[in-house]
């Protein structure tokens, strides 16, 4: 009885080329586009979340002027940090591991006859603690090099790659506007961080050689603070506001000419503004889904009369009810499943496709492919198998005469 | 099974009526029939006479008001739809005045229909269906889909698919309802030599004398009753 039902299913399907194809067609778009979206949703979410491993352990950061934003041009009136600023800091708060001072400008890196527009860093031997950027290769920089400012740097992986390709470039003397500086090191590669810039693209050199051969002058414009394994960032972040205002002397009460902030707290609102992003790509997707479901509706109803007589005529030349309705439903399923396998391999092909285009990476929901299946399995098949139980029910008479 | 003394089809006091209350429509008021192996049957009557009514619970597409129904001596009446799938099944074949044809199906796909819910294994399904076939004179048109045949190959093709099974009895109605002239005789010429090399029962519906003319007995219908049951000397040649 099941073989033939599943010869019958067959021959069905092959006879209505049109209409099975429809019906797989609108389990394909439905299914496919969800898993598309949603894959999509979910790699920039996982690539947000990898950003904030990336930006380094329990980061944050002092700049001058207030918030962001808004602060320009406080920014710029404020007074810049001094050296004396990062040592307080390091050493009157508990909670902090280490700190680094940062000056950074833009300079034309050239070796040889290669020339690359990049962004020097002056900072001191903490900075790679305090990104938690291990080394590549060489070495970081020695107190006598930071005492005297010498003219030795370190490689971010772009500029490696852009000024000596394969080529090892330790040793080598590379030069930064009009300073010749010895490369002692490279940095390992961190990728684009969560607002799509290249933090590779970078030449890190001693900041007494920054402030005394680059920019001219002795400031930190901002402060990179690490702070301890198990200690919360928010009472280091308050802890050194206090310091701040201390040392700068701010009046109670009165806005401070400098903002601390958690890179986490950054990171977590991009966390949440993907996750709104996810969830209406989600809706766009169960819009697509909704419309290749009312495509089945139509295509199954609108057969209804033609498969009404067709069922007359079986019921005639002796089927029973139950053979009638086993193939149709070995039918509906096969189809179902026909289209649904379609349409996750097309969602899963399609989502690996652009999450490689968008740079981020694939991630496999199985609780969503399993769930637009199941939706558009379930549509295909109540529209295809309620209508012919209605018929299989009828006398074969009714069935027979149906307009 | 056992023809002979005990009637095919035996009917008495057969009612069918539709609706209920007010529309209350009784197409058949008490009707007895009995038709024995070997007949050639005709049932005529005007349009809503009741004689279609009367073939569809013969033939068990439908279920009699009241009444009893025996078929082979075996009460109909209080069989449910399955066991009336089941003879229907093995031992009747129908022949509609629409064909009711398979669309988009071959002719062999077609005649081999009834053999599938037989479990007919799919060689011997093959074979009988082409010797049917064959015997309607549509050998050679195995492919064709009813699309691609004329109205009376089509009906051929569904004559065909009734008697592939070896029916005990053909129930045809109308079935030269939509056929001109000439294929109409062609199809009264496949039917009485069905009829008469076979030995198949037939009982046919038709409002047309002439076709009438081709079988041995004539039952007329009128308002729900059997207003003549005759014998008939069948039409030879036209």
């Amino acid at each position: 009885m099941f073989g033939n039902a599943i010869i019958l299913a067959l021959r069905e399907i092959r006879r209505n080329v049109l209409r099975s194809t429809l019906t797989i067609l609108g389990i394909v778009i439905g299914v496919g586009a969800v898993i598309t979206m949603v894959t999509i949703g979910e790699g920039a979410t996982a690539q947000v979340q990898a950003d904030i491993q990336k930006l380094g352990s329990n980061l944050l950061q002092v700049f001058r002027g207030q918030g962001f934003g808004g602060g320009g041009g406080s920014r710029q009136a404020a007074p810049p940090f001094s050296m004396d600023d990062v040592e307080a800091i390091k050493n009157e708060i508990t909670g902090v591991r280490t700190a680094a001072p940062t000056i950074g400008n833009g300079a034309q890196a050239i070796y040889g006859n290669s020339n690359w527009a990049t962004q020097v860093q002056g900072t001191d031997d903490q900075y790679i603690s305090v990104r938690d950027w291990p080394l590549a290769n060489g070495r970081n920089f020695s107190e006598s090099e930071l005492r005297a400012g010498a003219a030795v740097c370190i490689l971010g992986a772009t500029v490696q790659r852009e000024l000596f390709g394969a080529e090892d470039p330790i040793g080598t003397s590379i030069r930064l506007g009009k300073l010749s500086c010895q490369v002692i090191g490279t940095l390992s590669s961190k990728g684009q961080s969560g607002f799509g810039q290249d933090q590779d693209d970078l030449v890190v050199v001693p900041i007494r050689t920054m402030q005394r051969r680059i920019v001219g002058n002795s400031d930190v414009s901002s402060i990179m603070v690490s702070a301890r394994d198990g200690v919360s960032t928010e009472k280091v972040q308050a802890d050194i506001e206090s310091l701040m205002r201390e040392r700068r002397k701010i009046r109670p009460g009165a806005d401070p000419d400098f903002n601390v902030r958690d890179l986490k707290e950054i990171s977590s609102a991009m966390t949440q503004t993907t996750r709104v992003l996810t969830t209406l790509l989600a809706a766009v997707a169960a819009v697509s889904l909704l419309v290749g479901g009312v495509g089945i509706m139509n295509i199954m109803l609108v057969s209804v009369t033609e498969r009404t007589r067709e069922i007359g005529t079986r019921l005639a030349v002796g089927a029973m009810a139950r053979d009638v309705l086993l193939q149709f439903l070995i039918e509906a399923v096969t189809l179902a499943a026909f289209g649904g396998i379609i349409g996750i391999a097309l969602g899963l092909t399609a989502g690996a496709l652009a999450t490689n285009a968008f740079n981020v990476p694939f991630v496999l929901n199985m609780g969503i492919v399993m769930l637009s299946f199941g939706f558009s399995a379930a549509v295909g098949i109540i529209f295809g198998y309620f209508p012919a139980r209605r018929a299989a029910q009828l006398d074969p008479i009714e069935a027979l005469r149906h307009e | 099974m056992p023809s002979g003394p005990t009637p095919i089809i035996d009917l008495s006091q057969v009612t069918k009526i539709y609706g209920h209350g007010e529309g209350e429509v009784r197409a058949l008021r008490g009707i007895d029939l009995r038709i024995n192996a070997g007949e050639f049957v005709a049932v005529m009557g005007p349009s809503g006479s009741g004689k279609s009514t009367c073939m569809n619970i013969l033939g068990c597409l439908d279920t009699p008001s009241g009444g009893a129904y025996k078929f082979l001596g075996v009460p109909v009446g209080n069989m449910n739809a399955d066991q009336r799938a089941l003879l229907r099944r093995n031992y009747l074949g129908f022949v509609f005045q629409g064909f009711n044809l398979l669309s988009r199906t071959t002719a062999l796909e077609n005649v081999e229909l009834p053999l599938v819910y037989r479990h007919v294994p799919k060689e011997e399904r093959r074979a009988l269906a082409h010797k049917a076939l064959q015997e309607v004179g549509l050998g050679g048109r195995e492919t064709h889909v009813p699309s691609q045949l004329s109205g009376g190959q089509q009906q051929r093709v569904a004559i065909a698919r009734a008697i592939v099974t070896q029916p005990q009895v053909l129930f045809a109605d109308e079935p030269t309802g939509n056929l001109d002239t000439a294929t109409s005789v062609e199809i009264m010429k496949l039917l009485t030599s069905l009829n008469e090399q076979r030995g198949i029962t037939i009982a046919m519906v038709t409002h047309e004398p002439d076709i009438a003319g081709w079988t041995r007995r004539i039952v007329r219908f009128r308002d729900g009753h059997i207003e003549s049951d005759q014998a008939n000397e069948p039409v030879r040649e036209h």
